[in-house]
């Protein structure tokens, strides 16, 4: 595997080995020195055109922790960048020798066309691509729940999972339905149908308009940030009506089985579809879900820059 | 100065000797009996030079992309003897100076009738009607006005422009794609737009457009063309509207004809075209109305753009495909070979019928003494490999790039003097 540009190009056994990795991995997080060699003088670049600091540091993160030099380089300024901007900017970095491209982009496809043009020779990170996909996300998702729901071993058979929000518009949905079936989780999405992406039906997933149907038989329920300005285009009549109807409160949260935990990929709208208690709750694992993607995202670029052969 | 295309088969029928004296054919002869000069055809079917109704050639303002020189030089190779060039240039062509300057250049150029489409509204802004009186009066002759690249989607205005051309038996070529339902619209929408993330374009947003309009065109009695019908749902109501004795014609493109969406997986912006390309379903559509009748023509909608416009991601990229080089070779592969259309049938749908459509006398000719020597002789054993560095347009974003499609334009004749032997510019 050269890139990760989809959770759907990912098999079971390697989704499997690249969270198993992450475990062997996070361990060196407990360590009082945090750094590994494994990736020292390669050059790993995060290619940023859309603001996300929050996906950018754990990036950043997890290369320094494998000894690679980073370099951050945010295009922002306008917010849909030329094509030709993408183009010069990757020969720029071919240039400069860069081993593995992280890339976070508004448009959907650009780090296949990066992958796949003659512009670059490294490998491709895909870090979210507009409403396309976020397989690294995917990835520290099924860690998570792995962890939690399997004692960290295996993968996710029969673990039942919900994704409540604006599926729509959400790579982080896209990721997750593909790379949790893939695993042999069963993956429910929840959205009003507006918010539901033509064709879901011939997705490997159930779909539901009612989040309090799902509610009683789900292990997990990740909550999806729902945009307030969804709401000028139609998709919703008020902020108010979709947290009264979607939105996960402590009632809810109080018919879910007792084991089942609450995610968020982040960040958060408290008050729209997470209410603040839910969120601050000792079921939510959301900051671990922070911690696991630095682990996760160390396993990937360890795996794809070939650092296989090396001791932990 | 007298011509003579030797040995060939009009429509595929009985070879002749087709003598072509001061741009007009003055007689079929028995094969290898006429004297001239000699055009070697032996074998080959001659057609009439075909007629698109639908080009963009890019001059004024996008000459990087295409001039009309260029755009002409392709439409040769590709055995046309006509082109209407579209009105999405800069300047807009919306008035008489813009209109004239287009076929002023295709003059000069010489190589194929080039006939200006005229804005139907200024700047193609979709809210006051263009002097399509002046258009129409001027040295251009403008009879098809279209917004192409824009709908007309207001149904006062679309009403207004569909009456007022009948003034002068002008006919309103329609973009049909409803605007609101296709805001920042990426692709069809479909299960594959859901999966790639990538906004769709859904078929009502075509189909509606194409209800209001034939039931307008039925109401004020006026004629209609649909520009590049792209959905099996545009089939029904064109086909039902034909059925009332709706004056409507259509158009379908060669791309749409033979490239579904699936392309659109690799990301790779030579497939983005405006409409998308749809479904194989749509296409079995398509292919089966232009077969009987329901589709009238095929137009390339011939649509260059330079390099970077498409060497970028797919969101950033323009639509549009190349199709005057390849149109044949993809009419052959889908309708001809399959057996779907005979080379009369052939003939009909690229060169009489869009040169009736758009009023074009000169053009789409029967190959009888008598008529304007618009010639297209292809080869239909030949074959043609798609290089997209070798074709004459200015662009490259040719989709068939590497393909092999059936059939060869060998020779075209242009009023009676060659434009292309031996499938290069004469």
């Amino acid at each position: 595997m050269k890139h990760l540009l989809s959770a759907a190009d990912l098999s079971r056994d390697e989704a499997v080995l690249i969270i198993d990795t992450a475990a062997e991995l996070a361990a060196v997080t407990d360590r009082s020195v945090k750094k590994l060699p494994t990736l020292r003088g390669r050059t790993v670049v995060n290619l940023f055109f859309e603001d996300s600091t929050r996906t950018r540091i754990s990036f950043e993160l997890a290369a320094k922790r494998l000894s690679a030099d980073v370099i951050n380089f945010a295009a922002k300024g306008s917010s849909v960048s030329k094509g030709e901007s993408l183009k010069d900017t990757a020969l720029t970095l071919e240039a400069m020798g860069a081993d593995a491209v992280v890339i976070r982009h508004g448009s959907s496809g650009a780090p296949h066309r990066l992958a796949n043009s003659d512009w670059i020779q490294g490998s491709v990170i895909n870090a979210g691509d507009g409403t396309h996909e976020h397989p690294t996300q995917a990835l520290l998702d099924a860690f998570t729940l792995r962890r939690h729901l399997r004692s960290g071993a295996g993968d996710l058979s029969g673990v039942r999972v919900a994704i409540v929000g604006d599926i729509l518009h959400s790579r982080v949905a896209r990721s997750n339905v593909l790379l949790l079936k893939t695993l042999g989780a069963e993956v429910t999405v929840v959205a009003p149908p507006t918010l539901m992406p033509y064709g879901v039906e011939s997705w490997p997933c159930h779909t539901s308009y009612s989040i309090d149907d799902v509610l009683p038989d789900v292990d997990a329920i990740m909550m999806l940030r729902v945009q307030a300005e969804r709401m000028q285009a139609a998709y919703f009549p008020s902020s108010l009506e979709y947290s009264r109807m979607f939105g996960l409160d402590s009632a809810r949260v109080a018919r879910l089985p007792e084991h089942a935990i609450v995610m968020h990929p982040g960040p958060m709208n408290r008050g729209m579809e997470i209410s603040a208690d839910v969120a601050d709750s000792p079921r939510s694992v959301m900051v671990e879900q922070v911690t696991n993607g630095v682990s996760v995202r160390m396993a990937v670029m360890y795996l794809l820059l070939g650092g296989m052969q090396e001791e932990i | 100065m007298t011509l003579v295309v030797r040995g060939v088969r009009p429509y595929g029928e009985d070879a002749v000797d087709i003598v072509v004296s001061d741009g007009v054919i003055v007689e079929l002869a028995p094969p290898g009996t006429a004297a001239g000069e000699i055009v070697d055809a032996d074998g080959l079917v001659a057609l009439p030079g075909f007629v698109d109704l639908h080009t963009h050639l890019r001059e004024p303002g996008r000459e990087d992309a295409e001039t009309v020189r260029t755009g002409s030089q392709a439409a040769a190779l590709g055995g046309f003897t006509c082109v209407h060039a579209m009105a999405n240039t800069s300047p807009v062509a919306d008035t008489a100076g813009v209109v004239e300057q287009v076929w002023r250049l295709g003059q000069e150029a010489g190589l194929v009738d080039v006939r200006p489409v005229g804005a139907v509204t200024v700047g193609l802004g979709g809210e006051r009607m263009a002097e399509l009186g002046a258009m129409a009066h001027s040295a251009a002759q403008v009879r098809v006005f279209s917004d192409d690249g824009k709908c007309v989607h207001d149904a006062v205005l679309m009403r207004r422009a569909l009456e007022y051309v009948k003034a002068f038996d002008g006919v309103v070529a329609q973009h049909a794609q409803e605007p609101r339902l296709t805001e920042n619209a990426q692709m069809n929408e479909s299960e594959l737009s859901g999966r790639l993330g990538l906004v769709g374009w859904p078929a009502v947003a075509e189909e509606a457009i194409i209800a209001r309009d034939v039931l307008l065109a039925e109401h004020v009695g006026s004629r209609l063309h649909v520009c590049h019908l792209s959905t099996a749902g545009s089939v029904e109501v064109v086909r039902w509207a034909k059925a009332r004795g709706v004056q409507v014609t259509a158009e379908v493109t060669p791309h749409h004809l033979v490239l579904t969406e699936d392309l659109v997986a690799t990301y790779d912006p030579v497939y983005k075209v405006n409409p998308p390309l749809r479904t194989a379903e749509d296409v079995a559509a398509l292919r089966e109305a232009l077969a009987d009748g329901t589709i009238d023509i095929i137009a390339t909608d011939h649509a260059p753009h330079p390099h970077e416009d498409k060497d970028c991601e797919w969101a950033a990229a323009a639509m549009g495909m190349l199709g005057l080089e390849t149109a044949f070779g993809v009419a052959m592969e889908t309708m001809v070979v399959p057996g779907r259309l005979s080379w009369r049938e052939l003939a009909q749908r690229m060169s009489t019928a869009p040169a009736h459509i758009g009023g074009v006398r000169t053009q789409g000719h029967e190959l009888v003494p008598g008529a304007v020597a618009n010639i297209a002789v292809v080869d239909p054993e030949g074959t043609y490999l798609v290089d997209p560095t070798k074709l004459a347009s200015k662009s490259r974003n040719s989709p068939y790039a590497g393909r092999t499609l059936p059939g060869r334009v060998v020779h075209t004749i242009y009023a009676g003097t060659p434009t292309v032997l031996d499938g290069a510019l004469a």
